[in-house]
């Protein structure tokens, strides 16, 4: 069987325990989910939950079935079947006593886009997005100086515009064509400047 | 004003009177409810709204529960249960998820602490939505009396439509005594519950037809799906125009006539042999409304190993979940019949050869006992009822075990909703209390309780129920004194250890599987003693030549009654496929 790595994005309505039920339809049913984001959507009844999970099609297939049949979710779609954007955002504290390494850390941190956000006396802490082989990088190369403490969002995703069939995906949604191009700038889905990490 | 309806009432209300009075404008007529501190206002509608809706007290939950699943199950409408908070909505969790699995609309209603006390571990709060997220349709904590009518109407909706199945509504006490003037049109807001795109396509119906018309040895697999959508009369049709053979599931019984000649009874672990031999050699296999459950597919890669394999359910995390389809069709199964018996042919080749082939595996393998046997055998207790009650109006409900397979082997059942088991739960002590509920549903019917003696224990409470309310429910218990499918388990594969499946004193030799004879030496505990202490008739049966008076008594008796039946314990429930096993594994003797 090939196992895939799939990253699913599920529309849901925004009442509490949408959460604790996915969650525990996927524990209940054996799926191991390697990430999993949750944030509001443009509209406010809605949530958006993203997931990476890792199977073959068959059990892509039934998670995706099992989660449209919880009555709270809205609409999953397999976002990896697409050409898509995903972005993962990390947060590390790295220990760096004042001296030369907090130079080494800073060009280390400029070369993979990321930003200083807070310096303390004997630690500095570092923003960086990107996709999870980026930050899967990022961290190995900044291990050896000393991570303190790791925090990451899970992976978020987005099918890119011109991937779009027109009123395909945006209609099955209940989205129209003009919120998805106001959600996704012009210019930021060609595949240039979109993988340029 | 006599022109007001309720669409345009503004009068103000209470959460508790807009809840029952939501009821029923939903046409519920009966509900099973056992009040305590945290229900007491809804009760106190119950009484309001007398008139329209009675309410039957159970005397336990779990028995109100699976009374409102009887009631559901033998009428094809919500049945309605109702508890407190804590220990009261905990005891409805078994037949909660039983009613998932099965497939049964069902609505329970539980109190809950006060929204103040939620999370402060308040006396009697039990995170009752939490507990039963996984094992509901859908579910809710109503904590705005505004909310109430708009939930009560997505919670019918929910529980009827698509795949049926148990919503459950947990009300704190506050909300109940909330006063609010309810918005009877407010819409429903389920933006991911669509239910009604669910029919077939042109496409897929001709794909199937085409798969009739070259197939050489078709069987039909049906199951819960066709009761739960009235499908039986399609089906009917489907198999006039087609003369395809069908072996039903446990939930399918009744779908299709017993004495067809296209019959194939029962499929599955204690099914006929000709209908899993049908299965395995068949070269179409058309499942509908089923789920492919272990039980009916002993090991999933060999099950109808060289058919093309045709699927149409509603739910289509069905579809593909244990077996792949080659045509998949999600729909209700009824649309999907009524298009195809629109154009279906019968399949091009001969199917006499295929039904010799059936007619050979029915004559060499029938359902069968010993018929010389010196006492009451289960099999022949059942079959002799059968006979007994066949020009009566007879509902059929059972517990779980032996008695429950050897109910679906030879009871014959023709008609949908007629026989109520606990299928994929497998919940021992649905019988009694399931009774009640057809017996509140069908007044005039009889209603039957074929149940075992570990099974009736687990709700023999409900014959309180039975008496004080007046549901004339009988029981034939068929008494062993064992857990007999364990028993036959044990005998089968772990050489005969009794592993605490005798329910008499442990000092008996039975016990410790040292036993002598056929019969347990001594019958503990009274059953008619336990009978009449409710007030309900009773008397007990050992020899085969009182079987048919006894029966005729019973079901003469103006109220409920006991019938306990003396019964061998060594007695096994054959054909059997062994659990994860294959039909060659198949035990017949």
């Amino acid at each position: 069987m090939n196992r895939m790595r799939h990253v699913l994005s599920a529309l849901v309505q925004n009442v509490p325990g949408v959460l604790a039920h996915i969650s525990g339809m996927l524990a209940s049913r054996g799926y191991n989910i390697d990430s999993l984001a949750v944030g509001e959507t443009e509209d406010p009844s809605l949530s958006r939950m993203t997931f990476v999970v890792v199977g073959d099609d068959r059990v892509l297939d039934q998670i995706r079935k099992q989660l449209e049949k919880i009555v709270t979710v809205v609409r999953v779609v397999d976002v990896s079947s697409h050409d898509y954007v995903e972005r993962d955002l990390m947060l590390v504290k790295v220990s760096a006593p004042p001296g030369g390494q907090r130079a080494e850390i800073r060009e280390l941190t400029e070369i993979f886009r990321g930003s200083i956000v807070d310096v303390g006396p004997d630690e500095i802490t570092i923003e960086i997005s990107g996709r999870e082989q980026k930050i899967q990088a990022f961290i190995e190369r900044i291990r050896p100086y000393g991570i303190v403490e790791l925090v990451r969002t899970g992976r978020i995703a987005m099918i890119r515009s011109h991937g779009i069939v027109p009123g395909s995906l945006g209609a099955e949604m209940g989205i129209t064509s003009d919120k998805v191009c106001i959600t996704v700038p012009h210019g930021a889905g060609t595949k240039g400047i979109g993988q340029a990490e | 004003m006599s022109t007001v309806n309720r669409n345009t009432q503004t009068q103000v209300m209470a959460g508790s009177d807009i809840l029952v009075k939501s009821l029923v404008d939903h046409g519920v007529e009966v509900l099973f409810a056992y009040p305590g501190g945290c229900s007491m206002p809804m009760h106190q509608s119950l009484t309001r709204y007398a008139p329209q809706l009675r309410t039957i007290l159970p005397r336990h939950e779990q028995g109100g529960a699976f009374a409102a699943q009887g009631y559901a199950r033998s009428t094809g409408r919500v049945g309605v249960v109702m508890a407190t908070s804590g220990p009261g909505a905990t005891n409805l969790v078994t037949a909660i998820a039983d009613a998932k699995l099965d497939s049964v609309p069902l609505i329970a209603i539980t109190g809950q602490v006060p929204t103040w006390y939620i999370g402060k571990d308040a006396f009697q709060e039990t995170p009752v939505v939490e507990v039963c997220r996984g094992i509901t349709k859908h579910h809710y904590l109503v904590t705005d009396v505004n909310d109430l009518a708009r939930v009560m109407k997505e919670a019918f909706h929910i529980a009827t439509t698509g795949r049926p199945g148990p919503v459950i509504i947990d009300m704190p006490k506050d909300v109940q005594n909330q006063q609010c003037v309810p918005n009877w049109d407010e819409p429903m807001n389920l933006p991911g519950y669509r239910v009604e795109y669910r029919r077939p396509q042109p496409e897929q119906i001709k794909q199937v037809a085409a798969a009739i018309k070259r197939a050489r040895r078709p069987v039909i697999y049906a199951g819960g799906g066709i009761i739960a959508a009235g499908a039986s009369g399609a089906l009917r049709e489907f198999v006039d125009k087609t003369g395809i053979p069908v072996g039903l599931t446990v939930m399918g019984l009744g779908a299709f006539p017993a004495g067809h000649p296209r019959a194939l009874d029962m499929l599955g672990m204690h099914g006929s042999v000709y209908s899993n031999f049908a299965v395995d050699e068949c070269d179409l296999l058309i499942a509908l409304g089923v789920r492919f459950d272990d039980r009916v597919t002993g090991k999933f890669e060999e099950f109808a190993k060289g058919a093309k394999i045709v699927h149409i359910d509603i739910d289509p995390s069905e579809i593909n979940k244990n077996k792949e389809a080659h045509i998949s069709v999600i729909s209700d199964v009824k649309a999907a019949l009524e298009e195809l018996n629109r154009i279906v042919e019968p399949p091009d080749a001969d199917l006499q050869e295929w039904y010799s082939t059936i007619d050979a595996w029915k004559a060499k393998y029938p359902f069968k006992y010993d018929t010389e046997f010196d006492g009451i055998l289960q099999q022949h207790a059942i079959h002799t009822l059968c006979n007994l009650v066949s020009g009566r109006e007879t509902y059929v409900t059972v517990g779980v075990g032996q008695h429950q397979m050897w109910s679906a082997q030879f009871f014959k059942f023709n008609k949908p909703r007629t026989w109520l088991s606990s299928s994929g739960l497998g919940t021992m002590g649905f019988g009694l209390p399931a009774a009640m509920g057809v017996q509140a549903a069908h007044p005039d019917a009889l209603v039957i309780d074929i149940d075992g003696d570990g099974s009736f224990q687990m709700n023999i409470q409900e014959l309180a129920t039975c008496f004080c309310e007046r549901l004339p429910v009988k029981v034939m218990l068929l008494n062993n004194q064992h857990l007999g499918m364990v028993v036959q388990w044990e005998d089968r594969f772990m050489q005969g250890n009794r592993a605490h499946t005798y329910l008499g004193p442990i000092d008996h030799p039975e016990a410790t599987g040292k036993g002598q004879g056929k019969f347990a030496q001594e019958r503990y505990p009274d059953f008619v003693q336990i009978a009449k202490g409710y007030k309900c008739g009773g008397a007990t049966v050992s020899r085969k030549a009182d079987l048919l008076p006894a029966l005729q008594e019973m079901i003469d008796y103006a109220g409920p009654y006991v019938l306990d039946v003396q019964v061998p314990y060594q007695e096994q429930v054959l054909p059997m496929i062994p659990s994860g096993g294959t039909v060659r594994d198949i035990i017949v003797e």
